[in-house]
Protein backbone atom coordinates (compact mmCIF):
# COMPACT_ATOMS: atom_id res chain seq x y z
CA UNK A 1 0.00 0.00 0.00
CA UNK A 2 2.84 2.17 0.97
CA UNK A 3 4.83 0.87 -2.16
CA UNK A 4 2.03 2.55 -4.76
CA UNK A 5 3.34 5.10 -7.17
CA UNK A 6 6.71 4.70 -6.21
CA UNK A 7 8.26 4.19 -9.56
CA UNK A 8 6.35 7.05 -11.14
CA UNK A 9 7.43 9.33 -8.26
CA UNK A 10 11.33 8.71 -8.28
CA UNK A 11 11.29 8.82 -12.31
CA UNK A 12 9.78 12.18 -11.71
CA UNK A 13 11.89 13.15 -9.34
CA UNK A 14 15.21 12.34 -11.25
CA UNK A 15 13.68 13.89 -14.59
CA UNK A 16 12.53 17.40 -12.26
CA UNK A 17 16.13 17.26 -11.20
CA UNK A 18 17.93 16.74 -14.63
CA UNK A 19 15.97 19.36 -15.73
CA UNK A 20 16.51 21.56 -12.70
CA UNK A 21 20.14 21.22 -13.11
CA UNK A 22 20.83 21.59 -16.64
CA UNK A 23 18.72 24.94 -15.92
CA UNK A 24 21.07 25.70 -13.10
CA UNK A 25 24.23 25.58 -15.35
CA UNK A 26 23.12 26.37 -18.85
CA UNK A 27 19.95 28.98 -18.95
CA UNK A 28 20.07 31.14 -15.21
CA UNK A 29 22.59 33.91 -16.31
CA UNK A 30 25.43 34.47 -13.82
CA UNK A 31 24.61 37.11 -11.45
CA UNK A 32 26.35 40.57 -12.14
CA UNK A 33 27.61 40.32 -8.31
CA UNK A 34 28.56 36.97 -6.91
CA UNK A 35 29.04 35.31 -10.29
CA UNK A 36 29.20 31.31 -10.39
CA UNK A 37 29.09 31.50 -6.91
CA UNK A 38 25.49 32.09 -6.00
CA UNK A 39 24.25 28.94 -8.11
CA UNK A 40 24.26 27.27 -5.30
CA UNK A 41 21.26 29.28 -4.28
CA UNK A 42 19.46 26.64 -6.54
CA UNK A 43 20.26 24.44 -3.85
CA UNK A 44 20.65 26.16 -0.77
CA UNK A 45 17.16 28.04 -0.21
CA UNK A 46 15.37 25.27 -1.62
CA UNK A 47 16.63 22.80 0.90
CA UNK A 48 16.09 24.86 3.47
CA UNK A 49 12.52 25.90 2.38
CA UNK A 50 11.13 22.29 1.70
CA UNK A 51 13.37 21.75 5.44
CA UNK A 52 10.98 23.85 7.20
CA UNK A 53 7.99 23.05 5.44
CA UNK A 54 8.97 19.29 6.56
CA UNK A 55 9.01 20.18 10.58
CA UNK A 56 6.10 21.48 9.55
CA UNK A 57 4.76 19.24 8.07
CA UNK A 58 5.73 16.73 11.10
CA UNK A 59 4.46 19.25 13.42
CA UNK A 60 0.43 18.93 11.34
CA UNK A 61 1.26 14.82 11.21
CA UNK A 62 1.58 14.99 14.83
CA UNK A 63 -1.62 17.13 15.45
CA UNK A 64 -3.18 14.26 13.93
CA UNK A 65 -1.49 11.40 15.66
CA UNK A 66 -2.93 13.01 18.62
CA UNK A 67 -6.34 13.36 17.75
CA UNK A 68 -6.51 10.14 15.85
CA UNK A 69 -3.98 7.59 17.98
CA UNK A 70 -3.57 6.10 14.84
CA UNK A 71 0.54 5.51 15.02
CA UNK A 72 0.86 5.76 11.32
CA UNK A 73 0.68 9.20 11.82
CA UNK A 74 3.48 9.18 14.53
CA UNK A 75 5.35 7.19 11.66
CA UNK A 76 4.86 9.79 9.19
CA UNK A 77 5.41 12.61 11.53
CA UNK A 78 8.86 10.91 12.48
CA UNK A 79 9.87 10.21 9.21
CA UNK A 80 9.33 13.86 8.09
CA UNK A 81 11.23 15.61 10.85
CA UNK A 82 14.44 12.59 10.25
CA UNK A 83 14.34 13.36 6.64
CA UNK A 84 13.82 17.29 7.46
CA UNK A 85 16.76 16.69 10.04
CA UNK A 86 18.81 15.54 6.70
CA UNK A 87 17.78 18.48 4.35
CA UNK A 88 19.09 21.00 7.36
CA UNK A 89 22.29 19.55 7.25
CA UNK A 90 22.62 19.94 3.64
CA UNK A 91 20.94 23.56 4.31
CA UNK A 92 23.79 24.35 6.78
CA UNK A 93 26.78 23.26 4.72
CA UNK A 94 25.45 25.04 1.51
CA UNK A 95 24.85 28.11 3.40
CA UNK A 96 28.00 27.86 5.06
CA UNK A 97 30.21 27.26 1.78
CA UNK A 98 27.77 30.09 0.34
CA UNK A 99 29.18 32.20 3.15
CA UNK A 100 32.27 31.86 3.08
CA UNK A 101 32.43 32.51 -0.73
CA UNK A 102 30.77 35.70 -0.68
CA UNK A 103 31.75 36.69 3.16
CA UNK A 104 34.72 35.33 3.41
CA UNK A 105 33.55 33.49 6.80
CA UNK A 106 32.16 30.22 7.38
CA UNK A 107 29.67 31.47 9.54
CA UNK A 108 27.97 34.72 9.78
CA UNK A 109 25.99 35.77 12.58
CA UNK A 110 24.34 38.70 9.92
CA UNK A 111 22.46 36.59 7.98
CA UNK A 112 19.50 36.25 9.57
CA UNK A 113 17.93 33.32 8.31
CA UNK A 114 20.87 31.42 8.18
CA UNK A 115 21.29 31.73 12.64
CA UNK A 116 17.64 30.89 12.30
CA UNK A 117 17.61 27.69 10.80
CA UNK A 118 20.47 26.73 12.77
CA UNK A 119 18.61 27.20 16.17
CA UNK A 120 15.84 25.42 14.74
CA UNK A 121 17.85 22.86 13.49
CA UNK A 122 19.88 22.75 17.19
CA UNK A 123 16.08 22.04 18.86
CA UNK A 124 15.09 19.55 16.37
CA UNK A 125 18.70 17.36 16.76
CA UNK A 126 16.51 16.53 20.17
CA UNK A 127 13.99 14.62 18.90
CA UNK A 128 15.83 11.55 18.60
CA UNK A 129 17.64 11.31 21.58
CA UNK A 130 14.00 12.53 23.27
CA UNK A 131 12.47 9.49 21.54
CA UNK A 132 15.39 7.02 22.13
CA UNK A 133 14.84 8.10 25.85
CA UNK A 134 11.42 6.95 26.50
CA UNK A 135 10.65 3.07 26.45
CA UNK A 136 7.23 2.31 26.03
CA UNK A 137 6.03 2.82 22.50
CA UNK A 138 3.08 4.77 23.10
CA UNK A 139 4.41 6.95 25.14
CA UNK A 140 7.13 7.38 23.09
CA UNK A 141 4.59 8.07 20.44
CA UNK A 142 2.85 10.80 21.97
CA UNK A 143 5.38 12.33 24.00
CA UNK A 144 7.31 12.75 20.54
CA UNK A 145 3.47 13.86 18.96
CA UNK A 146 3.95 17.08 21.76
CA UNK A 147 7.78 17.85 20.94
CA UNK A 148 6.93 18.15 17.08
CA UNK A 149 3.43 20.50 17.86
CA UNK A 150 5.73 22.59 19.87
CA UNK A 151 8.88 22.85 17.93
CA UNK A 152 6.70 23.34 14.71
CA UNK A 153 5.14 26.02 16.18
CA UNK A 154 8.81 27.67 17.69
CA UNK A 155 9.85 27.20 13.67
CA UNK A 156 8.03 30.92 13.08
CA UNK A 157 8.38 32.59 15.98
CA UNK A 158 12.21 32.20 15.73
CA UNK A 159 12.47 33.07 12.64
CA UNK A 160 10.02 36.52 13.72
CA UNK A 161 12.96 37.09 17.00
CA UNK A 162 16.08 36.48 14.92
CA UNK A 163 15.29 38.37 12.13
CA UNK A 164 14.48 41.65 14.34
CA UNK A 165 17.46 41.13 16.12
CA UNK A 166 19.79 41.33 13.15
CA UNK A 167 20.94 44.84 11.52
CA UNK A 168 20.64 44.20 7.35
CA UNK A 169 24.43 44.75 6.95
CA UNK A 170 24.59 42.58 4.13
CA UNK A 171 22.99 42.85 0.45
CA UNK A 172 20.28 40.13 0.91
CA UNK A 173 20.01 37.67 -1.97
CA UNK A 174 17.78 35.32 0.65
CA UNK A 175 14.16 36.65 0.90
CA UNK A 176 14.50 38.73 -2.31
CA UNK A 177 13.19 36.18 -4.88
CA UNK A 178 9.84 38.16 -5.60
CA UNK A 179 12.57 40.19 -7.46
CA UNK A 180 14.79 38.15 -9.35
CA UNK A 181 15.04 38.28 -13.02
CA UNK A 182 12.40 35.93 -15.17
CA UNK A 183 14.93 33.62 -15.63
CA UNK A 184 16.56 32.94 -12.69
CA UNK A 185 12.86 32.67 -10.73
CA UNK A 186 11.83 30.16 -13.61
CA UNK A 187 15.43 28.60 -12.54
CA UNK A 188 14.95 28.64 -8.71
CA UNK A 189 11.07 27.40 -9.21
CA UNK A 190 12.06 24.21 -11.10
CA UNK A 191 14.62 23.55 -8.23
CA UNK A 192 12.27 23.87 -5.53
CA UNK A 193 10.04 21.53 -7.00
CA UNK A 194 13.09 19.09 -7.77
CA UNK A 195 13.75 19.35 -4.42
CA UNK A 196 10.27 19.11 -3.25
CA UNK A 197 9.98 15.97 -5.05
CA UNK A 198 13.28 14.58 -3.90
CA UNK A 199 11.88 15.11 -0.02
CA UNK A 200 8.87 13.28 -0.64
CA UNK A 201 10.45 10.33 -2.81
CA UNK A 202 12.92 9.64 0.35
CA UNK A 203 10.07 9.88 2.85
CA UNK A 204 7.43 7.43 0.82
CA UNK A 205 11.18 5.57 0.58
CA UNK A 206 11.91 5.35 4.80
CA UNK A 207 7.76 4.67 4.99
CA UNK A 208 7.33 1.78 2.47
CA UNK A 209 10.59 0.01 4.01
CA UNK A 210 9.63 0.44 7.43
CA UNK A 211 5.94 -0.69 6.54
CA UNK A 212 7.20 -3.59 4.98
CA UNK A 213 10.18 -4.32 7.33
CA UNK A 214 6.59 -4.86 9.82
CA UNK A 215 4.88 -6.60 7.87
CA UNK A 216 8.03 -9.13 7.40
CA UNK A 217 8.07 -9.31 10.98
CA UNK A 218 4.37 -10.06 11.19
CA UNK A 219 4.72 -12.97 8.61
CA UNK A 220 7.66 -14.46 9.66
CA UNK A 221 6.53 -14.58 13.10
CA UNK A 222 3.07 -16.13 12.23
CA UNK A 223 4.78 -18.72 10.52
CA UNK A 224 7.14 -19.90 13.68
CA UNK A 225 4.11 -20.65 14.92
CA UNK A 226 4.30 -17.89 17.33
CA UNK A 227 1.36 -16.08 19.38
CA UNK A 228 2.82 -14.33 21.89
CA UNK A 229 2.90 -10.42 21.57
CA UNK A 230 6.93 -9.60 21.43
CA UNK A 231 6.20 -6.17 22.53
CA UNK A 232 8.57 -6.40 25.25
CA UNK A 233 11.52 -7.94 23.39
CA UNK A 234 11.17 -4.74 21.14
CA UNK A 235 14.97 -3.59 20.58
CA UNK A 236 14.59 -0.15 22.08
CA UNK A 237 14.77 2.21 19.06
CA UNK A 238 14.38 5.88 18.33
CA UNK A 239 12.02 5.11 15.36
CA UNK A 240 8.76 4.07 15.56
CA UNK A 241 8.16 0.57 14.46
CA UNK A 242 4.46 -0.43 13.24
CA UNK A 243 3.07 -3.12 15.31
CA UNK A 244 0.56 -5.37 14.68
CA UNK A 245 -0.93 -4.42 18.98
CA UNK A 246 0.24 -1.02 17.80
CA UNK A 247 -2.78 -0.67 15.42
CA UNK A 248 -4.78 -0.25 18.52
CA UNK A 249 -3.97 1.79 21.11
CA UNK A 250 -6.53 1.40 23.35
CA UNK A 251 -6.33 -2.09 23.77
CA UNK A 252 -2.83 -1.85 25.19
CA UNK A 253 -4.12 1.75 26.88
CA UNK A 254 -6.60 -0.24 28.59
CA UNK A 255 -4.58 -3.15 29.68
CA UNK A 256 -1.82 -1.10 30.86
CA UNK A 257 -4.50 0.74 33.26
CA UNK A 258 -5.82 -2.56 33.93
CA UNK A 259 -2.48 -3.66 35.02
CA UNK A 260 -1.08 -1.14 37.58
CA UNK A 261 -1.28 -1.59 40.59
CA UNK A 262 -3.88 0.67 42.66
CA UNK A 263 -2.06 3.80 43.30
CA UNK B 1 14.45 14.92 49.77
CA UNK B 2 12.04 14.32 52.40
CA UNK B 3 11.69 11.64 55.12
CA UNK B 4 9.47 8.82 54.60
CA UNK B 5 7.17 10.26 57.69
CA UNK B 6 6.82 13.59 55.94
CA UNK B 7 6.67 13.15 52.38
CA UNK B 8 5.34 16.09 51.02
CA UNK B 9 5.68 15.28 47.76
CA UNK B 10 3.16 12.84 47.43
CA UNK B 11 0.73 15.82 47.97
CA UNK B 12 -1.82 15.91 45.58
CA UNK B 13 -5.57 16.70 46.23
CA UNK B 14 -6.49 13.13 46.21
CA UNK B 15 -3.53 11.66 48.14
CA UNK B 16 -4.81 11.33 52.03
CA UNK B 17 -1.39 11.71 53.73
CA UNK B 18 -0.55 15.47 51.92
CA UNK B 19 -0.56 18.67 53.96
CA UNK B 20 -2.86 20.61 51.73
CA UNK B 21 -5.63 17.39 52.48
CA UNK B 22 -7.90 19.48 54.56
CA UNK B 23 -7.30 22.40 51.72
CA UNK B 24 -10.03 21.91 49.02
CA UNK B 25 -12.48 21.29 51.40
CA UNK B 26 -15.59 22.93 49.30
CA UNK B 27 -14.11 20.68 46.04
CA UNK B 28 -13.83 17.94 47.86
CA UNK B 29 -17.46 18.04 49.37
CA UNK B 30 -18.75 19.15 45.48
CA UNK B 31 -16.91 16.46 43.97
CA UNK B 32 -19.07 13.78 46.43
CA UNK B 33 -22.32 15.46 45.47
CA UNK B 34 -21.19 14.80 42.04
CA UNK B 35 -19.87 18.30 40.68
CA UNK B 36 -16.35 18.12 40.44
CA UNK B 37 -13.96 21.06 42.04
CA UNK B 38 -13.49 23.99 39.30
CA UNK B 39 -10.42 25.24 37.59
CA UNK B 40 -9.66 27.97 40.01
CA UNK B 41 -10.22 25.77 43.19
CA UNK B 42 -7.75 23.09 41.71
CA UNK B 43 -5.16 25.45 40.70
CA UNK B 44 -5.35 27.30 43.96
CA UNK B 45 -4.77 23.67 45.68
CA UNK B 46 -2.40 22.73 43.53
CA UNK B 47 -0.34 25.69 43.75
CA UNK B 48 -0.44 25.98 47.56
CA UNK B 49 0.72 22.32 47.74
CA UNK B 50 4.12 23.35 45.51
CA UNK B 51 4.67 26.48 47.47
CA UNK B 52 4.45 24.57 50.66
CA UNK B 53 6.34 21.81 49.29
CA UNK B 54 8.77 24.50 48.80
CA UNK B 55 9.04 26.30 51.90
CA UNK B 56 9.39 22.67 53.83
CA UNK B 57 12.15 21.38 51.62
CA UNK B 58 13.56 24.57 50.33
CA UNK B 59 14.74 22.22 47.04
CA UNK B 60 14.69 24.85 44.44
CA UNK B 61 14.83 28.86 45.10
CA UNK B 62 18.00 28.86 46.89
CA UNK B 63 19.59 26.59 44.52
CA UNK B 64 18.82 28.53 42.24
CA UNK B 65 19.83 31.93 43.26
CA UNK B 66 22.87 30.56 44.86
CA UNK B 67 23.67 29.57 41.46
CA UNK B 68 23.28 32.92 39.91
CA UNK B 69 25.59 34.64 42.59
CA UNK B 70 28.55 32.16 42.00
CA UNK B 71 27.36 32.74 37.96
CA UNK B 72 28.11 36.20 38.72
CA UNK B 73 31.65 35.83 40.53
CA UNK B 74 32.63 33.30 37.68
CA UNK B 75 32.00 35.81 34.87
CA UNK B 76 33.61 38.31 36.48
CA UNK B 77 36.61 36.05 36.69
CA UNK B 78 35.61 35.01 32.90
CA UNK B 79 35.46 37.90 31.92
CA UNK B 80 38.28 39.82 33.44
CA UNK B 81 35.82 42.57 34.28
CA UNK B 82 34.92 44.51 37.08
CA UNK B 83 31.85 46.41 35.93
CA UNK B 84 29.95 45.95 32.66
CA UNK B 85 27.46 47.56 31.20
CA UNK B 86 25.51 47.93 27.71
CA UNK B 87 25.14 44.64 26.13
CA UNK B 88 27.18 42.49 27.85
CA UNK B 89 25.67 43.50 31.07
CA UNK B 90 21.98 42.29 29.82
CA UNK B 91 23.53 39.35 28.56
CA UNK B 92 25.25 38.21 31.54
CA UNK B 93 21.83 39.08 33.50
CA UNK B 94 19.98 36.75 31.29
CA UNK B 95 22.32 34.21 30.50
CA UNK B 96 22.76 33.90 34.56
CA UNK B 97 18.77 33.87 34.82
CA UNK B 98 18.52 31.43 32.11
CA UNK B 99 20.50 28.73 33.13
CA UNK B 100 19.31 29.28 37.11
CA UNK B 101 16.17 28.76 35.82
CA UNK B 102 16.40 25.39 34.25
CA UNK B 103 17.98 24.17 37.35
CA UNK B 104 14.27 24.84 38.65
CA UNK B 105 12.88 23.59 35.17
CA UNK B 106 15.06 20.32 35.59
CA UNK B 107 13.64 19.80 39.51
CA UNK B 108 9.68 20.97 38.75
CA UNK B 109 8.44 17.62 38.33
CA UNK B 110 10.56 15.02 39.72
CA UNK B 111 8.96 14.83 42.96
CA UNK B 112 5.49 14.18 41.21
CA UNK B 113 6.91 11.45 38.78
CA UNK B 114 9.26 9.66 41.71
CA UNK B 115 6.87 10.20 44.38
CA UNK B 116 3.01 9.17 42.85
CA UNK B 117 2.17 12.76 42.81
CA UNK B 118 0.88 12.22 39.04
CA UNK B 119 -1.26 9.22 40.19
CA UNK B 120 -2.94 11.00 42.75
CA UNK B 121 -3.50 13.98 40.61
CA UNK B 122 -4.86 11.65 37.59
CA UNK B 123 -7.10 9.68 40.41
CA UNK B 124 -8.41 13.56 40.92
CA UNK B 125 -11.83 14.77 39.26
CA UNK B 126 -10.06 17.62 37.73
CA UNK B 127 -9.21 19.43 34.49
CA UNK B 128 -5.44 18.29 33.65
CA UNK B 129 -4.26 21.80 32.64
CA UNK B 130 -4.58 22.75 36.17
CA UNK B 131 -1.73 20.98 36.99
CA UNK B 132 0.09 23.12 34.12
CA UNK B 133 -1.56 26.48 35.14
CA UNK B 134 -0.18 25.63 39.09
CA UNK B 135 3.31 24.40 38.38
CA UNK B 136 3.95 27.38 35.79
CA UNK B 137 2.56 30.07 38.42
CA UNK B 138 4.87 28.22 41.12
CA UNK B 139 7.94 28.32 38.62
CA UNK B 140 6.82 31.72 37.69
CA UNK B 141 6.75 32.66 41.81
CA UNK B 142 10.65 30.50 41.71
CA UNK B 143 12.16 32.84 39.37
CA UNK B 144 10.58 36.10 40.70
CA UNK B 145 12.48 35.06 44.00
CA UNK B 146 15.05 34.08 42.26
CA UNK B 147 15.15 37.70 40.55
CA UNK B 148 14.84 39.60 43.50
CA UNK B 149 18.19 38.01 44.48
CA UNK B 150 20.01 37.86 41.26
CA UNK B 151 18.96 41.61 40.01
CA UNK B 152 20.44 43.57 43.31
CA UNK B 153 23.57 41.17 43.38
CA UNK B 154 23.92 41.71 39.90
CA UNK B 155 24.04 45.63 40.52
CA UNK B 156 26.08 45.05 43.44
CA UNK B 157 29.15 43.19 41.90
CA UNK B 158 29.20 43.58 38.24
CA UNK B 159 26.66 46.12 36.95
CA UNK B 160 28.38 49.81 35.93
CA UNK B 161 25.62 52.36 35.43
CA UNK B 162 23.03 52.89 38.33
CA UNK B 163 20.41 50.68 38.77
CA UNK B 164 17.50 52.34 40.24
CA UNK B 165 16.43 54.54 37.22
CA UNK B 166 16.36 51.37 35.05
CA UNK B 167 14.16 49.27 37.41
CA UNK B 168 10.36 50.26 36.58
CA UNK B 169 11.40 48.79 32.65
CA UNK B 170 13.63 46.05 33.90
CA UNK B 171 10.75 44.69 36.08
CA UNK B 172 8.22 44.66 33.16
CA UNK B 173 10.99 43.16 30.56
CA UNK B 174 11.74 40.44 33.42
CA UNK B 175 8.31 39.66 34.03
CA UNK B 176 8.00 39.13 29.85
CA UNK B 177 10.02 36.90 30.15
CA UNK B 178 9.57 35.36 33.35
CA UNK B 179 6.30 34.23 31.84
CA UNK B 180 7.32 33.02 28.94
CA UNK B 181 10.11 30.95 30.88
CA UNK B 182 7.34 29.38 32.94
CA UNK B 183 5.18 28.50 30.20
CA UNK B 184 7.72 26.62 27.95
CA UNK B 185 9.58 25.71 31.04
CA UNK B 186 6.50 23.79 32.75
CA UNK B 187 5.82 22.03 29.32
CA UNK B 188 9.39 20.86 28.85
CA UNK B 189 9.91 19.73 32.44
CA UNK B 190 7.20 17.43 32.17
CA UNK B 191 8.25 16.08 28.77
CA UNK B 192 11.70 15.44 30.26
CA UNK B 193 11.36 14.12 33.75
CA UNK B 194 9.82 10.00 32.71
CA UNK B 195 12.52 10.25 29.54
CA UNK B 196 15.64 8.16 31.03
CA UNK B 197 18.10 10.70 30.57
CA UNK B 198 15.69 13.90 32.29
CA UNK B 199 18.54 16.07 33.33
CA UNK B 200 20.33 15.77 30.33
CA UNK B 201 17.02 16.56 27.54
CA UNK B 202 15.84 18.87 30.06
CA UNK B 203 18.42 21.57 29.47
CA UNK B 204 18.77 20.40 25.37
CA UNK B 205 14.99 20.93 24.96
CA UNK B 206 14.48 24.00 26.85
CA UNK B 207 17.64 26.19 25.49
CA UNK B 208 16.95 26.36 21.72
CA UNK B 209 12.76 26.57 22.71
CA UNK B 210 13.83 30.00 24.82
CA UNK B 211 16.54 31.01 22.53
CA UNK B 212 13.95 34.10 21.66
CA UNK B 213 13.56 34.99 24.85
CA UNK B 214 16.92 35.81 25.28
CA UNK B 215 17.34 37.37 22.20
CA UNK B 216 13.95 39.49 23.59
CA UNK B 217 14.91 40.02 26.87
CA UNK B 218 18.57 40.89 26.34
CA UNK B 219 18.12 43.53 23.16
CA UNK B 220 15.41 45.48 25.50
CA UNK B 221 17.86 44.75 28.66
CA UNK B 222 21.00 46.14 27.29
CA UNK B 223 19.48 50.39 26.87
CA UNK B 224 18.65 49.96 30.51
CA UNK B 225 21.76 49.07 31.38
CA UNK B 226 23.94 52.02 29.03
CA UNK B 227 25.62 54.30 30.58
CA UNK B 228 22.73 56.92 29.64
CA UNK B 229 20.19 54.60 29.77
CA UNK B 230 17.10 54.68 27.27
CA UNK B 231 13.85 53.02 27.13
CA UNK B 232 13.64 49.47 25.54
CA UNK B 233 12.16 49.34 21.73
CA UNK B 234 8.75 48.53 21.58
CA UNK B 235 9.38 45.38 19.53
CA UNK B 236 11.51 43.50 21.62
CA UNK B 237 8.52 43.79 24.57
CA UNK B 238 6.08 42.95 21.56
CA UNK B 239 8.16 39.97 20.83
CA UNK B 240 7.90 39.01 24.41
CA UNK B 241 4.56 39.24 24.80
CA UNK B 242 3.65 37.76 21.60
CA UNK B 243 5.78 34.76 22.51
CA UNK B 244 4.05 33.95 26.15
CA UNK B 245 0.67 33.97 23.83
CA UNK B 246 1.92 31.42 21.64
CA UNK B 247 3.99 29.06 24.07
CA UNK B 248 1.52 29.98 26.90
CA UNK B 249 -1.46 28.43 24.70
CA UNK B 250 0.34 25.40 23.14
CA UNK B 251 1.88 24.44 26.43
CA UNK B 252 -2.03 24.38 27.82
CA UNK B 253 -3.36 22.83 24.79
CA UNK B 254 -0.61 19.49 24.96
CA UNK B 255 -0.14 19.29 28.42
CA UNK B 256 -2.95 16.79 28.77
CA UNK B 257 -1.20 14.61 26.26
CA UNK B 258 1.62 14.31 28.14
CA UNK B 259 -0.42 12.96 32.01
CA UNK B 260 -2.01 9.98 30.12
CA UNK B 261 -0.68 7.18 31.76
Amino acid sequence: MYGKGLRALSISTVAVMAIALSLVFFYAPLDAEQGFLQKIFYVHVPLAIVALCGFVAGAIMAIAHLRTRDPRWDMRSYVAIHMSLIFGVGTLITGSIWAKGSWGHWWVWSEPTLVSFLIVFLLYATYQPLRFAIEDPERQARYASVFAITAGAFVPMNFIAVRLSTAYLHPRVLGSTSNLPGPMALTFAVSLLGIALLYTTLCRYELTAKHTRAQLRDLRRRLSGETVDTQTRRPRSAAPTLHPTAMHPTATMTARAVGRPGA
Amino acid sequence: MSTPTESPHSAAPADAQAPPRGEPVSGRADAVAGKPPGMVATVAALLRKELLVELRTLESVPGMSLFALTTFVVFHFALNRNSVDGDLAAGILWVTLLFAAILGVNRLFVADADQGGFDGFLLAPVDRGAMLVAKALALLAYLVVLELVAVPAFALLLLGPSLPNALPSLFGVLALGDVGVAAIGTLVAALAVRTRARDLLGPLLALPLLVPIVIGGARATSPLFATHATAPAARWLLTLGLYDLVFGLIAYALFDFLLED
